[in-house]
């Protein structure tokens, strides 16, 4: 069962859109769901076609189809690095390599602690700020450099 | 009116800030700040006057805006095609959902100057008979979708959005949507689909959004930087646009400078600016480096050499003639030391990445292209490669139901064209021209 938070943040949603077209706010009910939960489960995603009245297979569509959601346990901070152009000319490698370095881990993992896990991410539109990640999707950081992103890790608990 | 040192600015040589106009005021985003820049007081003057819809379309069309989201189709025409007078729901959307690679004008608009954009697509309503609105916003930009939705709040609360806006009897609701990670949903359909709550697949054409587009209804989709200009256009007068840019070019546009280039940002230049002079104004290529490569418009736009561009003007004539495209305005600039081949292939893993599956050429054609050229870059390339490459790319475009598959042919093709040489290198050597001398 939702929370009763969840559901009225869903609530909130719903009012953007006509009273018979629920399915509407699946994207920003499944949003409101992984960043409470860190990532999608199945029972989770059925949970949010039940309560928008659509059918499971449709969400599950879009659980798999949207990029920013996490159908496996993601780390309490999930590291989204930008390697497409305007960073990979901005040396987003270099950025990459001392982040796996740093938690020893690859693309797609997660840190033995669970606290931290790493993905490689397409253009966020940013790219003034290059080469540039985002934290749990919301917090993006831009300019980085290693010392940087030093600094950033260390400020998160 | 504006004073008459931005006119001057026409002649070429400045930024002339129409979109991003609040952006050197303190508070740039608040509404008291763009109250004290004539802000919302065209569609007042619209409404209170009673302006007909053919008479603002015609103004637009004067103007010479085209759609700035990459396909600069033209503003006016576009919008004469919803019937102002169809009964039941019409919808105006905004397309923020700026994925392509180098783009981010649009981020800076909602982030700098929200209220313009709210005020422009008000008047595009009015003008089309909308009473709905909804501004898809790129899922990534997340804080930006969070300040939108604060703009949103103060423009109701001020009476410019909602029911009888200013009392002046014209209703107009205007929502932030938020994508979550997917490129295809800039394509117009695609749009529609998500913000139905679907997987972003592209929809057939015909019938187009103008006549079946969000639940079937009537649906105008513009790019957010397309309507942000329009208050301005309203306030000067469409000729005073026109006269900004050169001939089939009216106005400003937001380039977006990125990769290899001093100070990257979002330069609002009048059209017809010569690109050494845009060069100049973002400070050169980084590090004293030389020039080898631009992409003009965003990675669905043919890539020029340095020799090339630098002859061309940032107009949508110039570049056709050179070969390019105006595109999204999403500049990308690259040094001396850049390998081609290893940036090609980043750029075909995007389009693998983001194909949406729909159509065989895209699906299957894309996941190919990517793997010869990952191949070379690993070492293993073939001499029939080139060919190869040249072959798949060419029989994905045309062969899709959207625009990605087109989009992902570009760069191959426009890449193997200008520096064939550093392919046939890296296959025969194993190894990258630009690491020769290593």
């Amino acid at each position: 069962m939702l929370t009763e938070t969840t559901r009225k943040k869903i609530d909130s949603e719903l009012k953007k859109f006509p009273i018979d077209q629920k399915q509407s706010a699946i994207i920003a009910a499944l949003q409101i769901i992984q960043t409470e939960n860190g990532f999608l489960t199945d029972d989770l995603i059925a949970l949010a076609a039940d309560y928008l009245g659509m059918p499971k297979i449709a969400a599950m569509e879009v659980a798999t189809f949207y990029n920013m959601f996490e159908l496996k346990p993601a780390g309490k901070y999930k590291i989204s690095v930008c390697t497409n152009i305007s960073c990979a000319l901005r040396e987003a490698d270099d950025i990459v390599c001392h982040l796996q370095k740093k938690l020893n881990i690859n693309f797609n993992e997660v840190t033995k602690d669970s606290k931290f896990s790493l993905k490689e991410s397409e253009c966020m539109g940013a790219c003034s700020g290059a080469p540039l990640m985002t934290i749990n999707n919301h917090k993006m950081h831009e300019h980085l450099t290693p010392q940087k992103v030093d600094q950033i890790l260390e400020e998160l608990d | 009116m504006l004073n008459n040192k931005s006119h001057n600015a026409s002649k070429g040589s400045e930024v002339f800030p129409i979109c991003l106009r609040t952006s050197n005021l303190e508070n740039s985003s608040s509404l008291q700040t763009y109250l004290s820049i004539g802000g919302y007081q065209q569609i007042q003057r619209i409404l209170k006057e009673k302006i007909s819809p053919e008479k603002l379309i015609e103004e637009i069309k004067i103007s010479g805006l085209r759609g700035r989201g990459g396909a600069g189709f033209p503003t006016g025409i576009k919008w004469s095609f919803i019937p102002n007078d169809s009964a039941g729901t019409k919808y105006i959307v905004c397309n923020s959902d700026e994925g392509e690679p180098g783009t981010f004008k649009d981020r800076e608009i909602i982030k700098k100057n929200p209220h313009q954009l709210i005020e422009g697509m008000t008047i595009a309503a009015y003008i089309m008979g909308a009473q709905v609105g909804y501004n898809y916003i790129h899922g990534e930009i997340w804080e930006e979708y969070e300040s939108f939705e604060k703009a949103l709040a103060e423009a109701k609360k001020a009476n410019f959005l909602g029911k009888s806006i200013c009392g002046l009897g014209f209703d107009f609701e205007l929502h932030a949507f938020h994508g979550y990670g997917a490129y295809i949903c800039g394509e117009e359909t695609a749009l529609i689909e998500s913000i139905e709550g679907k997987k972003g697949q592209p929809r057939f054409k015909p019938p187009f959004p103008a006549t079946y587009g969000i639940y079937g209804r009537p649906t105008n989709v513009n790019n957010t930087e397309t309507y942000a200009t329009i208050p301005w256009i309203m306030q000067n007068g469409g000729e005073s646009f026109a006269n900004i840019g050169v001939e089939n070019s009216g106005g400003t546009k937001i380039f977006s400078v990125s990769g290899h280039i001093e100070r990257p940002g979002n330069y609002e230049i009048p059209m017809g600016m010569p690109f050494k002079t845009l060069l100049e104004l973002s400070g050169g290529v980084w590090k004293g480096r030389k020039l080898k490569a631009v992409i003009p418009g965003g990675p669905s736009t043919p890539v020029l050499p340095a020799a090339e561009i630098m002859e061309t003007t940032l107009d949508y004539d110039s570049l056709k003639n050179s070969g390019s495209s105006v595109g999204a305005g999403s500049l990308i600039v690259m040094d001396e030391t850049t390998c081609m081949v290893s940036t090609l292939k980043r750029l075909s893993y995007f389009f693998y990445e983001e194909s949406c599956g729909q159509c065989t050429p895209c699906r299957e054609g894309t996941g190919w292209v990517y793997r010869v050229i990952k191949r070379i870059v690993d070492g293993k390339g073939k001499p029939e490669d080139i060919d190869l490459l040249l072959d798949v790319s060419k029989k994905i475009s045309g062969r899709t139901i959207c625009a990605l598959g087109d989009a992902a042919a570009v760069p191959v093709l426009s890449f193997i064209k200008h520096f064939k040489d550093e392919f046939k290198y890296f296959i025969k050597n194993g190894k990258s021209m630009m690491d020769a001398n290593s």
